[in-house]
């Protein structure tokens, strides 16, 4: 079935939801495709706040918040984009505010703000309190916010339909502009082609390559994968981020509000070990640092009773803060860990969180396919798929959800400008046909012994143990090694079900060949990387190298894996520094 | 341990009705029943369907009838259930795979309440404000994530599927309640029809299957009583 429209949208997280808002107020006919149901997505799971330097509670500067989103990225930050990203936080925050987002509020009913990491008044002095929220739900508001305004706007939306490969007119990589997707619909397994001047993606992140993580089953960069095999490169993928506070074992995440309200994290002998590593900033300094600071102390013997975590101790908060500030994730505590937060420490350890790499764009979330910035017309990516870079190598916390709400809105506003100017593709004959025979092949084959279970459960295995907050040429040389025979037994994979409706072994089955494809690429350009920069930690390269690696990797598909290409960095105001908390 | 878990399995492209299976599982008992799912599908039946995504009750994905009542199968665990344990899709919903239910009906509904923020007064340059206290007011039903656990567990629901549901009505009260929302009595004309907030009879099954411990039937029962207060 071909479906003709003006603009597409794939995903519908914050990013694609406010992209489709834009594009349906400028009257462009706009399909959201989604492999869930729209208030599924994982921006609904952000918890702590949005930062915007509004200022409301003490002085706060938008320079302030785009100085901080500098240093904490370990200056592999594209300045143009970070001015950008704290500039426009304050008018988004407002917007969604007038939306109708419940903010939490301060005595004279302005929008509340706290703590987070990283971010600090003056250049640096202390924590200011810039992060705007709605308890710690601020995702979830944001996202039934946005999912409203499109009701409301009369956006289309076609639910669970997964997109499986995208369409170009002629090669992207040599001028070809984009011509819209193929989609899996997974109610009866058809395959359905979206026709459209312009697509974003707005896939999220794919922390499913590793063991321990915060992300949703559904994150599996479907986007960033399908970029990459049709020739566009992806960029900075040695940069992935830990979160320090994850439910041990499990990954679910506590949110860095708990130590933006003043909860701390103790090792066995009970002391505050962030006084060592960031003394000024403490629990707050950037989420890097602590993952770091974390295995320290576990290396050190430090780990509660010997083993691999340590505590986040909220105790002293009281339980007003607690339950009003902190619901769910003591919730989460009393749950998956059967803790009970406002009266023992909660068990923690590191878990990988975000994707700062992904489809390298301009800050018009325009996709860029190359170290000169040309445009790959009519393609966009926002949202943590995308790599602007306003995160360089260390994401702060809550500038996720900033980087979704200015380039998702961004995406939209350049979307409708496009739209209005081409003419749409014309239907491409047989374009389903690549991806059906792909399809086709995995559901045919007769069992191997292969299957999609344990494979994906090596490959996050060795993500998580060679590829995770330390790493070394010895653990990555092993890692490219067992990615590579991953790969191989991947082409013999075979499915129990062979059915047509919500064939979901079939799309895990898809999802896992996407995982190791961009699995492939973190390893190559994280054992390319002899330095230590932001979350990309080389124990045999402890220093950031300013003048050799002051670069953005770009990583283009190969025959035999990715080959590796550089660009500067984008440097305005702040020339690089060490960084020191 | 092991666990002897039970599900409801139907095939649309084979068999005529759904029908129980059961599966040997070891687990241990912090184990969540998502967890058991996927461990069946991964080491027992790959066919077996069910949704899922960010597996810590936010995103609302995997509402289904556990041993007897509607819960997300990633916030149960075994222990808190024992040594059996039967997983059946959400009842009154179409079935469209296993644990799959047909979910356009609810969110049809959903849309019906006008769930969004009506207010045409020029926006200020800044924030609207709003005091503490009145964002408080409606804090509870901000919460809801539309897994269905609610709608799908009331038994008006079940004799009247037209009846437009628990999460609807607790959606529609986020916005009545909300001190900025201009929309209220377009909203509690809706929920004043025949198959609105009349059609509660308070059984209060909605208030025990919601994962976010929203007090649904009070939420139901101030909507009730703005309609009455607003034909007073």
């Amino acid at each position: 079935m071909d479906h003709p429209f003006d603009a597409i949208v794939v995903g519908a997280g914050g990013a694609g939801l406010w992209a489709a808002l834009e594009l349906a107020r400028e009257g462009v006919n706009t399909a959201v495709l989604t492999k869930l149901y729209p208030t599924r997505s994982h921006t609904g799971t952000a918890q702590g706040g949005v930062c915007a330097a509004l200022g409301n509670l003490e002085e706060d500067h938008w320079e302030w918040h785009m100085f901080d989103t500098v240093k904490g990225g370990d200056y592999l930050v594209d300045q143009d984009a970070a001015e950008i990203l704290a500039r426009e936080a304050i008018e988004t925050v407002i917007e969604l505010e007038h939306m109708g987002l419940p903010f939490n509020r301060t005595p004279d009913g302005k929008i509340d703000q706290r703590r987070f990491g990283g971010h600090t008044s003056n250049y640096g002095e202390g924590p200011v309190r810039r992060a705007c929220f709605a308890a710690d739900r601020t995702g979830h508001m944001i996202l039934q916010t946005l999912y409203q305004q499109c009701i409301k706007h009369g956006v289309k939306f076609f639910d669970e339909f997964q997109v499986v490969d995208l369409l170009f007119e002629g090669d992207p990589a040599k001028g070809g502009r984009a011509a819209g997707v193929v989609a899996h619909r997974l109610a009866d397994g058809q395959l359905h082609t979206f026709r459209a001047k312009a697509v974003l993606l707005s896939t999220g992140g794919f922390g499913r390559m590793f063991r321990i993580t915060s992300n949703a089953h559904s994150l599996t960069g479907d986007g960033v994968a399908l970029c990459y095999r049709h020739g566009i490169p992806i960029q900075d993928m040695e940069f992935f981020q830990f979160h320090p506070t994850g439910i041990v074992g499990i990954g679910i995440l506590l949110s860095e509000a708990a130590r933006g309200e003043g909860g701390t994290l103790l090792n066995d002998k009970g002391e505050r070990f962030m006084s060592n590593y960031a003394p000024k900033l403490m629990e707050l300094a950037p989420r890097d640092m602590v993952s770091r600071a974390m295995y320290q102390e576990i290396r050190a013997g430090r780990g509660i009773g010997g083993k691999d975590y340590l505590y986040l101790d909220v105790r002293h908060l009281g339980r007003k803060v607690i339950e009003e500030k902190l619901p769910d994730i003591t919730d989460f505590a009393r749950i998956y860990q059967g803790v009970e937060p406002l009266k023992e420490p909660v068990p923690v350890q590191p878990t990988a969180h975000y994707a700062m790499g992904g489809i390298p764009t301009n800050v018009f979330s325009e996709v860029v396919r190359d170290d000169k910035g040309t445009v790959v017309p009519g393609l966009f990516a926002a949202g943590e798929c995308a790599c602007v870079s306003v995160h360089g190598a260390n994401r702060l916390g809550t500038n996720s959800l900033v980087d979704l709400l200015v380039f998702g809105r961004r995406a939209g506003r350049q979307m409708a400008r496009y739209a209005g100017k081409v003419e749409r593709p014309q239907p491409i004959a047989d374009a389903v046909e690549p991806v059906r025979a792909e399809l086709e092949a995995i559901r045919g084959r007769e069992a191997s012994g292969e299957s999609v279970a344990v494979i994906r459960k090596e490959l996050q295995d060795v993500m998580m143990d060679n590829v995770g907050v330390y790493r070394d040429a010895t653990l990555l040389t092993a890692a490219l090694a067992k990615v590579k025979e991953l790969e191989a037994r991947n082409q013999k994979v075979a499915i129990a079900d062979r059915g047509s409706v919500f064939n979901t072994e079939l799309l895990e089955a898809q999802e896992l060949g996407y995982l190791l494809d961009l699995a492939h690429v973190t390893v190559s350009a994280a054992l390319a990387r002899t330095e230590s920069r932001g979350a990309h930690s080389r124990e045999d390269f402890p220093e950031r190298d300013d003048k050799k690696w002051l670069k953005h990797s770009l990583a283009f598909q190969g025959k035999d894996g990715p080959t590796l290409r550089y660009k500067d960095v984008s440097i305005t105001r702040f020339q690089p520094k060490p960084r020191t908390y | 341990m092991d666990v002897n878990l039970r599900i409801l399995r139907y095939n649309p492209e084979g068999d005529a009705a759904p029908h129980w299976e059961t599966y040997q599982v070891a687990v241990d008992p912090m184990d969540r029943v998502l967890d058991l799912l996927i461990k069946v599908k991964a080491e027992q039946d790959g066919s077996l369907s069910f949704r899922r995504s960010c597996g810590h009750g936010i995103c609302g994905s995997d509402a289904m009838l556990i041993n007897g009542r509607n819960r997300l199968a990633c916030r149960i665990r075994v222990d808190q259930l024992g040594k059996k344990i039967s997983v059946a899709p959400l009842p009154g919903l179409p079935v469209v795979k296993d644990l799959i239910v047909e979910m356009s009906g609810f969110f049809g509904k959903y849309r019906t309440v006008k769930p969004y923020l009506i207010n045409d007064q020029p926006e200020p340059e800044r924030e609207r404000r709003q005091s503490p206290g009145d964002r408080a007011r409606f804090d509870d039903t901000t919460k809801c994530i539309l897994c269905a656990a609610c709608t799908s567990s009331c038994p008006s629901f079940w004799a009247r599927p037209e009846y437009v549901g628990p999460a609807a009505i607790v959606q529609a009260h986020r916005f009545i309640f909300d001190s900025r929302d201009e929309g209220a009595a377009e909203r509690l004309e809706i929920l004043a029809d025949e198959n609105g907030v009349w059609r509660c009879r308070t059984i209060f099954n909605c208030v025990d299957a919601c994962p976010r411990g929203i007090n649904i039937t009070r939420a139901i029962l101030e909507v009730s009583s703005a309609i009455v207060g607003r034909r007073g």
